[in-house]
């Protein structure tokens, strides 16, 4: 199981002092915090991709390479990469120099993005989403399986004879999640490949997380990849923490009854009953954290949302301590109990590697017997729930 | 004949009248007995689900601001889409429908109310208000896909002292309208099998491809 941070990257004035930082300071804070996941433990650190202020994080790769050269171990990972409104191939390339520059130590979420305007600042089209989505990374994913790609679709100028540079490092491509709130059909995206889910998590009631990883498990099973349970489950988390409760709640309610995601609604005591954000003792992150895995199963990789809503760098810096000393060795030490053999790890660079050099056991699950127009029938409407382990693609 | 085979429908009732009585109410309640006599004549047996807004206005205005709704306003919300029949009744504030009102329908699926049946009605303190119902009310509704019967019922403060509009009358009053309306939305009522549809989350798009082509009737792109 792997454990890290995600940052959306906000530039938000803190409400408790009224400063503001600067873009230099933000970033530089981005990275300061990314050496701090890795000083402390934690697994992962993300980045998200916006276009439009208050945001800095427009060029996550270079933040990442930068990040790459300054750490030895974390995987350096997006929240999220925008699928829809960016260059398939100049993602491509962008992640596979990261690869190389920071020896496998990369993955990558997609996503679509949500602001309306980014949309037409980059010739797309917002009603055009989920198209967008599919068709990039039907793009991209053979960009780097392929080295030589023929390719014509609806959204980009056609390719003959294109090869993406530099190849994947040891021809492993990096492994991806794909993010989504919402969208059935991400989740089904990610099941048809075989690629790992990574749900939010924490802007909506857990009811409705669990139905989405429930459904991406399913059908994760139903294309052949594998049982439900050894799909690739992503979460999103919230938390601040203080050795006293009462002392979490007091110094984080400012923040919250200001945030722009949250501020002014619902109060912070129905928020944190109604959402994953736990604001409490690290005991209390520990117990909330291990009750995800009732309704999600036993998953893979677990991120938390710490520098937003105008939380100063020093408060940052010292919730990361509490994770790694006290939060995240409970977790690890908890969450391998009852885990099942068969239930794989976070993805790394390595047990992709492993596993590209290793015949699959069971059925003839070759990955591109599934590329190919023989495996649409499965994808019917209104199948969900019900055809689980029924159709066996690629027989 | 007996309750038990009686066939059932569903009518939600959403009322955003404020006050305690309100005439919005009334005015509901009015609609939703007359299309209950109605459907009770045509052989249903009929459950009918009201809710005041003002008793979700914080549910409403904390899903307008986080995105989603807390567990109380979602099941509320999933009564209201699925009943056979909907009688929304509104308050007319500054020339439209009140803001409670237009927050709720701004919450809700915009999807989730296609092909329902829908009888509008509206309350003011005069006559001259009552186009609000078909320039406001009405092209909201029409934007859902909802089905709006064509007979909407607006009461003025004096036609609560109107005549029951019988046929001799001269004037057609406000129980005359209300029969009316109710009458067209039983008629629809009777022949929705709304309330009994499974609903699928998760269900995609017709021609969906997780590969990437999403339209019908298009071929897969080129590769």
């Amino acid at each position: 199981m792997q454990f890290g941070i995600f940052t959306v990257g906000d530039i938000t004035t803190d409400p408790t002092t009224g400063d503001t930082p600067t873009e230099n300071a933000r970033i530089k804070a981005m990275v300061a915090i990314a050496q701090k996941v890795e000083e402390v433990g934690l697994d992962v650190f993300a980045t998200g991709e916006h276009h439009n202020p208050p945001f800095v994080p427009s060029s996550p790769t270079t933040m990442l390479g930068y990040i790459a050269a300054q750490t030895e171990r974390i995987i350096l990972s997006t929240a999220t990469t925008l699928i829809t409104t960016s260059d398939p191939v100049k993602i491509a390339e962008d992640f596979a120099m990261l690869q190389h520059l920071s020896d496998g130590r990369v993955d990558l979420t997609l996503g679509r993005g949500n602001t309306g305007p980014v949309y037409p600042w980059f010739g797309k089209d917002i009603r055009e989403g989920i198209p967008l989505a599919l068709e990039n990374y039907a793009l991209l994913r053979r960009l780097w399986r392929e080295d030589f790609v023929d390719w014509e679709g609806q959204f980009r100028t056609p390719l003959q004879g294109f090869q993406s540079t530099p190849r994947p490092l040891d021809g492993v491509p990096p492994f991806v999640w794909h993010g989504s709130i919402r969208s059935p059909e991400i989740a089904e995206q990610a099941a048809y490949y075989g690629d790992g889910f990574f749900s939010n998590h924490i802007f909506w009631p857990a009811s409705h997380t669990a139905k989405m990883v429930q459904y991406y498990r399913q059908r994760f099973e139903h294309y052949g990849h594998g049982t439900a349970s050894q799909a690739m489950v992503g979460l999103g988390g919230q938390v601040f923490m203080s050795k006293n409760s009462q002392d979490a709640k007091h110094k984080f309610r400012p923040y919250f009854d200001n945030a722009p995601v949250y501020g002014n609604g619902p109060s912070m005591e129905d928020f944190t009953s109604q959402t994953p954000l736990t604001v409490g003792s690290p005991q209390e992150v520990i117990d909330r954290t291990l009750g995800f895995r009732d309704y999600v199963g036993d998953y893979q990789r677990q991120l938390w949302l710490m520098d937003h809503a105008g939380l100063p760098l020093k408060t940052v810096l010292e919730q990361l301590d509490l994770l790694g000393e006290e939060v995240v060795p409970v977790l690890r030490r908890e969450f391998a109990k009852n885990r099942p053999a068969d239930v794989p790890d976070g993805p790394t660079h390595d047990s992709l590697r492993l596993a590209a050099h290793t015949p699959v056991a069971t059925g003839s699950g070759k990955r591109d017997d599934l590329d190919t127009a023989a495996a649409i029938a499965p994808a019917r409407t209104g199948t969900a729930f019900g055809l689980a382990g029924t159709v066996t693609t690629g027989a | 004949m007996p309750d038990t085979i009686r066939p059932e429908r569903t009518l939600a009732v959403v009322s955003a009248g404020l006050s305690q009585p309100s005439s919005t109410r009334l005015l509901a309640d009015k609609l939703t007995a007359a299309s209950v006599a109605r459907l009770t004549d045509e052989g249903f047996t009929t459950r009918v689900v009201t809710y005041e807004l003002r008793d979700y206005a914080q549910d409403i205005m904390n899903n307008m601001l986080t995105r989603f709704a807390s567990l109380r306003l979602e099941t509320m919300i999933e009564a209201v889409t699925a009943a056979d029949g909907l009688i929304a009744v509104t308050p007319i504030f500054t020339t439209s429908y009140s803001g409670l009102f237009k927050t709720f329908f701004d919450v809700i699926d915009n999807r989730s109310l296609t092909d329902q049946p829908v009888v509008i009605g509206a309350t003011a303190g005069t006559a001259r208000h009552s186009l609000a119902l078909d320039y406001a009310l009405r092209p909201m509704f029409t934007y859902l896909h909802a089905v709006v019967v064509p007979t909407s019922v607006f009461a003025a403060s004096e036609d609560w002292g109107s005549g029951d509009g019988g046929i001799d009358s001269r004037l057609a009053t406000l129980p005359a309208r209300i029969e009316r309306a109710a009458g067209e939305l039983a008629a629809l009522v009777a022949a929705s099998d709304r309330s009994t549809r499974v609903r699928d989350p998760f269900e995609l798009p017709a021609g969906f491809n997780p590969a990437g082509f999403t339209r019908v009737g298009q071929p897969p792109s080129r590769q």
